[in-house]
C-alpha cells in the first residue's frame, strides 16, 4: 500500500472529523443557543384561527319591535396590504374600483388612509381599525357591479367584494332614533392594543365591528356575541391537516328598552314641529331634544334631539362627503344628554323647594313687583309686568319672577350675604343639587353631560380659572374694541377689573339668577325631565333607563334591569303643593294657552314653562317641563328648542300633542285605545323572543327580525 | 449411507463451523452495532413524523413496521454482501456496473416516476418504487476501484489512463443522474468520484483537475444559462431562508424552528409542535432529523450524530488495515458516500446545505435507501472481514 494512499486517507480522516464538528457546532447554536427563539417562532406556527363571527344582538322597542337588526349587504373592500404590493401602490386598481363604483377615486383613498398618517381625513372617513383588517369603501354594492368585479381581479388587484351582515335600522312608525341606537364601526388598533395578549373567546379580532355610540356602545359587550373559533393544524403549503378545537359562534344578546317606538315618533315630529314653529315666528329655532319619561321606573319612553341624521350614512364605513354634513349640521351629538342649557323658569320648582325647606310658608302672601332693585341693579318680571300680592302657587302659575328675587336675595343675605366663605349654605343649590342637577344621571348612554349647578363653589372655581385673563383684560383695556368703540372698552375694562378682583364672590345678583335658572346653572333636558318626574312620583330620583332588559337570543330572559332610584326629596308636602300648584300652570297660568280645550278635568297636567336667555343669542329658549295626570302621575315629559321664544308659544302645543297621543285625546274626548302605547300605558311585561331568534311584534302574525 | 456421511462430515462441517465462527469473530461489531443501532432507534422518530399526516388513519404505526421490515432486510442484504467472496465480487463488478447504468435508464422509461421534482424511480410491481441512483452509487465505487487498483505502472498511483477510464465510467451514471435533475444524489457521486481518486494515489493534478473542473463547470453552466436563476437561488436561499419566498427556503426555516425548539431535551415523544403540525415537509424521510431534533431534543441529535461518528470512525480503520487496493478503495468510497451524504442531510435540516433532498443513511424512511445503505455496510464488513482473515495482513 502506498505512502500516498495512506495519506490522503489520513487526510479523508481530519475532513470527516471537521465536517462532525461542524455539524455538532451548528446543531448547539440551535438548540442550546437559539432555542428560546426557536420554541417561541414554533408557538406561533402550528395553528390558524378561523373566526365566523357572531351575529350581532337586536335592539327592541318596549313592545319587541326590532329598532336595531341586521341585513345581509355586498360590501367591496380593499386589503391594503395586497394594494401596497403593487408596483403603482394600487393607483390604477383605485381609479378603476372609482369608476365601477361610481365614485371619487379620492373618496376611496380618503378612506384607506389610516387616520394620524400625513395627509389623512378625519376620523371616522379615515380608516381607523387595524391595519391588517381590509378596508371597506363601499356598502349595498348591486351584484352586477360586484360581479364584474370579481370576474376581473386581475384588474383590481386587492379588492374583495362578500356578503356581510350589516346592521339594519327598520324605523317602525318613522322614529329615526339615531341619538339612541348610535352605530357600529371597526375596532379601532387602541382596543385591540388595550386587551393585550387576551385568549378569551369573546376578545376583539382585527375584523370585528364594535358599537360606537349610543346603546350599540354602551352595551356592545350583550350585543357582539362570541364568535366561533375553529382553530385548525395548518402544514407548510397551508393544507389543513387537522382540526384541533371548534366552537359554534354564540350569536349576541338582544336589548329591550323601554322605548315605544310609536311614542318615539309621536314626540321626534312634534319636536320637529316645535322648531318649525320656533322658525315661523322669526327665531332661528337652531336645536332641541324632547324627553318622555316613566315617572315609576325612570325608564325613557321615548327621548329625541333635533337635528338629527340617518343612521344608515355609518353602515359599511361613512363617506367623507357625509361625514362633513354630518359635522356642519352638529346632528351627531345628542341634545338631550350632551347639550346643556340654563333651565330658565323650569328651575322655579326647585327654588320653591329650597325656600320651603328655609321655612317660607307656601300657602302665604308675596308681592310681585315688575321689578326688584339690588344696590344700582335692576331685576325684571318677564315683560315688566306686575301682579301685587299673589299666593306662592299663582307666582308659580304666573311665573313671576320678582317673587323667587326676593327669597333668593333673602336666603344670600341669611347665609351671610357677601361676607359669606365658600362653604356657607345655598338653599337653592343644595336643593338643585338634591334633585340630581350637576352630575351625570347614570343614563345608560355614553357621552352624557353633567351639567353645573350655580354656586359659591363653582364660582371660586371659574375664578380660579379665568383670573389670569380677567386681570390682563383689565389692564390693557381692550384696545381692539377702543378703536371703533370706546364706551364699550371702558364698560368691559371695568367688568374685567371687577372680576379680577371680586369675581369669586357669589353676590346677591348671583343667587337671585340662579333662583329663576339663569346665570351659570345648566341642565341637560334630560336631567330637568328627571326634575319633574322626582316631583310627580313623589320625590324619588330615579336613574334614567333606556334598556328595560337583556334577552338571549333563543328568547331566554337573562336580566331585566330593576328601577333605580339614586336620591331622594324627603319633602311629600312640599311635592304634593308643586303637583296641584304646577296643574294650576296649566289651567290659570303659563301653560294655559297650550292646553285649550284639551280634557284637563280627566287629565290634569302639572306644566311649568321657560324661556331662558342666553347670552349672545337674540332670543330665549323655549322650555317645556311637564308631567301627567298631575294627580297620579305616569309621565314626565320635557321639551326644549334653542332660539325658539317663549316656553308655551315654541314647546307648549307639541308637548300637548304628545299627551294627547299618550292617552289618546281626540277633540275633548280621551279614549286609551287609541293611544300610540297599546294599551293606553307602557307595558309591564317583556316582549317575547321566539327561540329561533325573532320577536313577537304586536299587531303582526309574522316577525321581522 | 449414513455412516459414511457420518464419517467424511465432521472435517467439512468442523471446517465450515470454523469459518463460521470466524466470521463472526472477525465482523466489527462497532460499525454494526452503531449501524443498526440507527436503523432501529431511527423507527420511532419515522413512526412520529407520519403518524400524523402520511400514516392511514386506521393504522398509524404503518410506517413504523414497514421501516423495522425495511432495516431486518437491509441487515439481510448486508450479511449476503459481506459473506460473498471478495474475489467473486471484484470478477462481477462489471456486471454490476452494467446493471446499474440499466436500472437507470429504466428511469426514463414509461417505468419512470418522479418523486419530489427528481424523476429518480422506477415503478416495480406491487406498488413498490425503487430509487436506482442509491444502488448506482454502489456500482461507482466498485467500477472505480476495480480499474484503479488494477495494473499499476508505479508503486505510488495508478496510471493517467486507468484513471481517465475510471473516470469515464463513473461520469455515465452521474451524468444520468444529473438528467434526472436529482443534484444530491449526484453531488454525493462526485464526492465518492474524488474521494476514491484521491486514496488511491493518483497524481494530484487529478484532484485539483476534479475539484477545479467541478468549480468551472458550475460557473460556466451558471454563465450560458445552464442552470436558471432561481435555481441558484433556490440552491442558495439555506442562507438566508427568512427573506426567500421560495417553498425551500420556507422547509428550511420550518426545520430550523423545529431543531430549534427541541432545545435540550426535546419536547418528547410525539409532543414536537413542529412535527405533529407538519410544517416540516417530509420529516419521515429526507426531514427525519428534525424529528429526532425536536422531540428527543439536544442529547438525542447528539447520539444520533455519534453514532454517525461511530459508523465512519469504523469505516476509515477498515480503508486503513485493508490489506489490498481494492479493499481499501471500496471502504473509502464508502466511507466518503455514508459521510458526505449524512453532512449533507444533517446540513440541509441545520441550514448550513442547500436543501437538496437526499436521505440520511440507516436512518431516513425509504427502502432504497436504506437497502443501499446496508449494502454498503456489508461491503465495509467484506473488506474487514477478508482483511482480517488473511494471516499476512496486520492491523493498522
Amino acid at each position: 500500500m502506498s505512502e500516498r494512499s495512506t495519506l490522503r486517507l489520513v487526510i479523508l480522516a481530519v475532513l470527516v472529523v471537521s465536517l462532525m464538528g461542524t455539524l455538532v457546532a451548528r446543531l448547539s447554536y440551535l438548540q442550546l443557543v437559539a432555542g428560546d427563539t426557536y420554541r417561541a417562532a414554533a408557538a406561533n406556527n402550528s395553528t390558524r384561527e378561523v373566526v365566523t363571527p357572531a351575529v350581532r344582538g337586536l335592539i327592541l322597542d318596549q313592545r319587541g319591535r326590532p329598532i336595531v337588526a341586521n341585513r345581509i349587504s355586498l360590501v367591496v373592500s380593499i386589503d391594503r396590504i395586497a394594494l401596497s404590493r403593487e408596483e403603482d401602490k394600487g393607483e390604477d386598481a383605485i381609479n378603476r374600483l372609482a369608476q365601477a363604483l361610481g365614485r371619487s377615486p379620492e373618496g376611496i383613498k380618503d378612506r384607506l388612509t389610516a387616520c394620524g398618517q400625513e395627509g389623512a381625513a378625519k376620523p371616522p372617513v379615515c380608516w381607523d381599525g387595524s391595519p391588517y383588517q381590509p378596508v371597506p369603501v363601499a356598502k349595498d354594492v348591486d351584484p352586477e357591479t360586484a360581479l364584474a368585479i370579481m370576474e376581473r381581479r386581475a384588474e383590481f388587484p386587492g379588492v374583495i367584494a362578500q356578503l356581510e351582515a350589516v346592521r339594519e335600522y327598520p324605523e317602525p312608525f318613522d322614529a329615526n332614533m339615531a341619538h339612541l341606537l348610535g352605530y357600529v364601526g371597526p375596532v379601532s388598533q387602541e382596543q385591540l392594543d388595550a386587551q393585550a395578549d387576551s385568549s378569551d373567546l369573546a376578545r376583539l379580532r382585527s375584523r370585528d365591528l364594535v358599537g360606537r355610540n349610543g346603546l350599540e356602545s354602551q352595551y356592545d359587550t350583550v350585543l357582539r356575541g362570541i364568535p366561533g373559533v375553529t382553530t385548525l393544524a395548518v402544514d407548510t403549503a397551508g393544507r389543513v391537516t387537522g382540526t384541533i378545537s371548534e366552537t359554534e359562534p354564540v350569536p349576541g344578546n338582544y336589548v329591550v328598552t323601554h322605548i315605544d317606538a310609536h311614542l318615539q315618533a309621536v314626540v321626534e315630529r312634534e319636536l320637529e314641529a316645535a322648531v318649525e314653529r320656533a322658525r315661523s315666528l322669526g327665531n332661528a329655532g337652531n336645536s332641541g331634544a324632547a324627553v318622555v319619561i316613566d315617572v315609576r321606573t325612570g325608564g325613557i319612553l321615548a327621548m329625541a334631539s333635533y337635528p338629527t341624521y340617518d343612521p344608515n350614512l355609518w353602515v359599511g364605513g361613512i363617506s367623507k362627503r357625509d361625514y362633513d354634513e354630518l359635522l356642519e349640521s352638529r346632528a351627531l351629538s345628542s341634545n338631550a344628554v350632551q347639550g346643556t342649557f340654563p333651565p330658565g323658569s323650569t328651575f322655579k320648582p326647585i327654588t320653591t323647594v329650597a325656600a320651603a325647606k328655609e321655612g317660607y310658608n307656601l300657602s302665604g302672601i308675596y308681592d310681585c313687583p315688575s321689578t326688584y332693585e339690588v344696590g344700582s341693579q335692576t331685576f325684571r318680571n318677564f315683560e315688566s309686568e306686575g301682579f301685587g300680592p299673589i299666593s306662592f302657587q299663582r307666582a308659580l302659575e304666573v311665573s313671576c319672577n320678582t317673587v323667587f328675587y326676593r327669597l333668593a336675595d333673602e336666603m344670600w343675605l341669611k347665609a351671610g350675604g357677601n361676607a359669606a366663605t365658600v362653604d356657607a349654605a345655598d338653599p337653592i343649590a343644595e336643593a338643585a343639587a338634591a334633585f340630581g342637577l350637576g352630575r351625570v344621571t347614570g343614563v345608560d348612554l355614553p357621552g352624557e353631560a353633567p351639567g353645573l349647578v350655580a354656586g359659591r363653589t363653582e364660582k371660586l372655581k371659574t375664578w380660579e380659572n379665568r383670573r389670569d385673563n380677567w386681570c390682563s383684560d383689565a389692564k390693557e383695556g381692550f384696545p381692539s374694541v377702543r378703536e371703533t368703540r370706546p364706551e364699550l372698552a371702558d364698560y368691559y375694562t371695568a367688568l374685567a377689573k371687577e372680576n379680577c378682583l371680586d369675581g369669586f364672590r357669589w353676590r346677591n345678583g348671583d343667587a337671585i339668577n340662579a333662583s329663576i335658572g339663569q346665570g351659570d346653572t345648566a341642565v341637560t333636558p334630560l336631567q330637568l325631565a328627571m326634575v319633574y318626574a322626582a316631583i310627580a312620583n313623589g320625590g324619588s330620583i330615579y336613574r334614567p333607563h333606556l334598556a328595560k332588559a337583556l334577552v338571549s337570543s333563543s328568547g331566554e330572559v337573562l336580566q331585566e334591569i330593576e328601577p333605580e332610584v339614586t336620591s331622594r326629596i324627603d319633602d311629600e308636602v312640599t311635592l304634593a303643593f308643586m303637583r296641584n300648584a304646577l296643574a294650576g300652570v296649566t289651567t290659570d297660568g303659563t301653560g294655559q294657552s297650550s292646553f285649550e280645550g284639551f280634557p284637563l278635568d280627566e287629565i290634569p297636567i302639572a306644566s311649568k314653562t321657560g324661556s331662558a336667555q342666553v347670552f349672545g343669542a337674540d332670543t330665549t329658549i323655549s322650555w317645556f317641563g311637564s308631567f301627567a295626570p298631575a294627580d297620579d302621575p305616569r309621565y314626565a315629559v320635557v321639551m326644549m328648542v334653542t332660539e325658539g321664544g317663549t316656553g308655551s308659544g315654541t314647546s307648549g302645543p307639541s308637548i300637548r300633542a304628545i299627551y294627547e297621543s299618550l292617552f289618546g285625546v281626540t277633540g275633548g274626548s280621551v279614549n286609551p285605545r287609541k293611544s300610540v302605547l297599546i294599551d293606553g300605558a307602557p307595558s309591564d311585561l317583556l316582549p317575547v323572543v321566539r327561540a329561533d331568534g325573532t320577536p313577537v311584534v304586536p299587531g303582526t302574525t309574522g316577525a321581522t327580525p | 449411507m449414513s455412516s459414511q456421511l457420518e464419517s467424511g462430515a465432521p472435517r467439512y462441517v468442523g471446517a465450515h463451523a470454523e469459518d463460521r465462527q470466524s466470521y463472526w469473530r472477525r465482523v466489527d461489531w462497532w460499525l454494526v452495532i452503531s449501524a443498526a443501532a440507527l436503523s432501529g432507534g431511527s423507527a420511532v422518530f419515522v413512526w412520529s413524523g407520519s403518524r400524523a399526516d402520511l400514516a392511514p388513519a386506521d393504522d398509524p404505526q404503518y410506517f413504523l413496521v414497514r421501516h423495522l421490515i425495511n432495516a431486518l432486510i437491509g441487515i439481510v442484504l448486508a450479511l449476503l454482501v459481506s459473506r460473498i467472496d471478495f474475489r467473486l465480487i471484484r470478477a462481477y463488478t462489471p456486471v454490476i456496473y452494467v446493471l446499474a447504468v440499466l436500472s437507470i435508464l429504466m428511469v426514463f422509461t414509461p417505468l419512470g416516476t418522479t418523486i419530489a421534482g427528481a424523476r429518480a424511480w422506477v415503478s416495480l410491481p406491487g406498488g413498490f418504487t425503487l430509487q436506482t441512483s442509491e444502488l448506482a452509487k454502489v456500482a461507482i465505487i466498485l467500477v472505480m476501484a476495480l480499474i484503479l487498483a488494477e495494473k499499476r505502472d508505479a508503486e505510488d498511483g495508478p496510471r493517467d489512463r486507468d484513471v481517465f477510464l475510471a473516470l469515464v465510467l463513473a461520469a455515465v451514471p452521474i451524468g444520468l443522474v444529473f438528467l434526472q435533475n436529482d443534484t444530491g444524489t449526484a453531488l454525493v457521486m462526485l464526492v465518492v468520484v474524488v474521494t476514491i481518486v484521491a486514496v488511491s494515489g493518483a497524481r494530484r493534478i487529478w484532484i485539483v483537475g476534479l475539484i477545479g473542473g467541478g468549480i468551472a463547470a458550475a460557473v460556466v453552466a451558471l454563465q450560458v444559462g445552464l442552470i436558471q436563476e432561481y435555481q441558484l437561488a433556490r440552491l442558495t436561499s439555506f442562507l438566508s431562508p427568512e427573506g426567500a419566498e421560495d417553498a425551500a427556503a420556507y422547509n428550511a426555516t420550518q426545520a430550523r424552528i423545529a431543531i430549534g425548539g427541541g432545545g435540550m431535551f426535546g419536547r418528547g415523544l410525539f409532543q414536537g409542535p413542529q412535527t405533529q403540525g407538519n410544517f416540516v415537509p417530509v420529516n419521515e424521510s429526507d426531514f427525519i432529523f428534525t424529528v429526532i431534533a425536536e422531540e428527543a431534543g439536544f442529547f438525542g441529535a447528539i447520539v444520533c450524530l455519534a453514532l454517525f461518528g461511530v459508523v465512519l470512525w469504523r469505516g476509515l480503520r477498515i480503508a486503513l488495515g485493508a490489506d489490498d487496493l481494492f479493499g481499501r478503495l471500496v471502504a473509502t468510497g464508502v466511507v466518503a458516500w455514508l459521510g458526505f451524504q449524512a453532512f449533507e442531510n444533517l446540513g440541509m435540516a441545520m441550514g448550513i446545505m442547500p436543501i437538496t433532498g437526499v436521505p440520511l443513511p440507516f436512518v431516513s424512511y425509504g427502502g432504497s435507501s436504506m437497502f443501499a445503505s446496508w449494502i454498503a455496510l456489508g461491503l465495509l464488513v467484506n473488506v474487514q472481514v477478508h482483511t482480517a482473515a488473511n494471516p499476512s495482513s496486520g492491523r493498522t
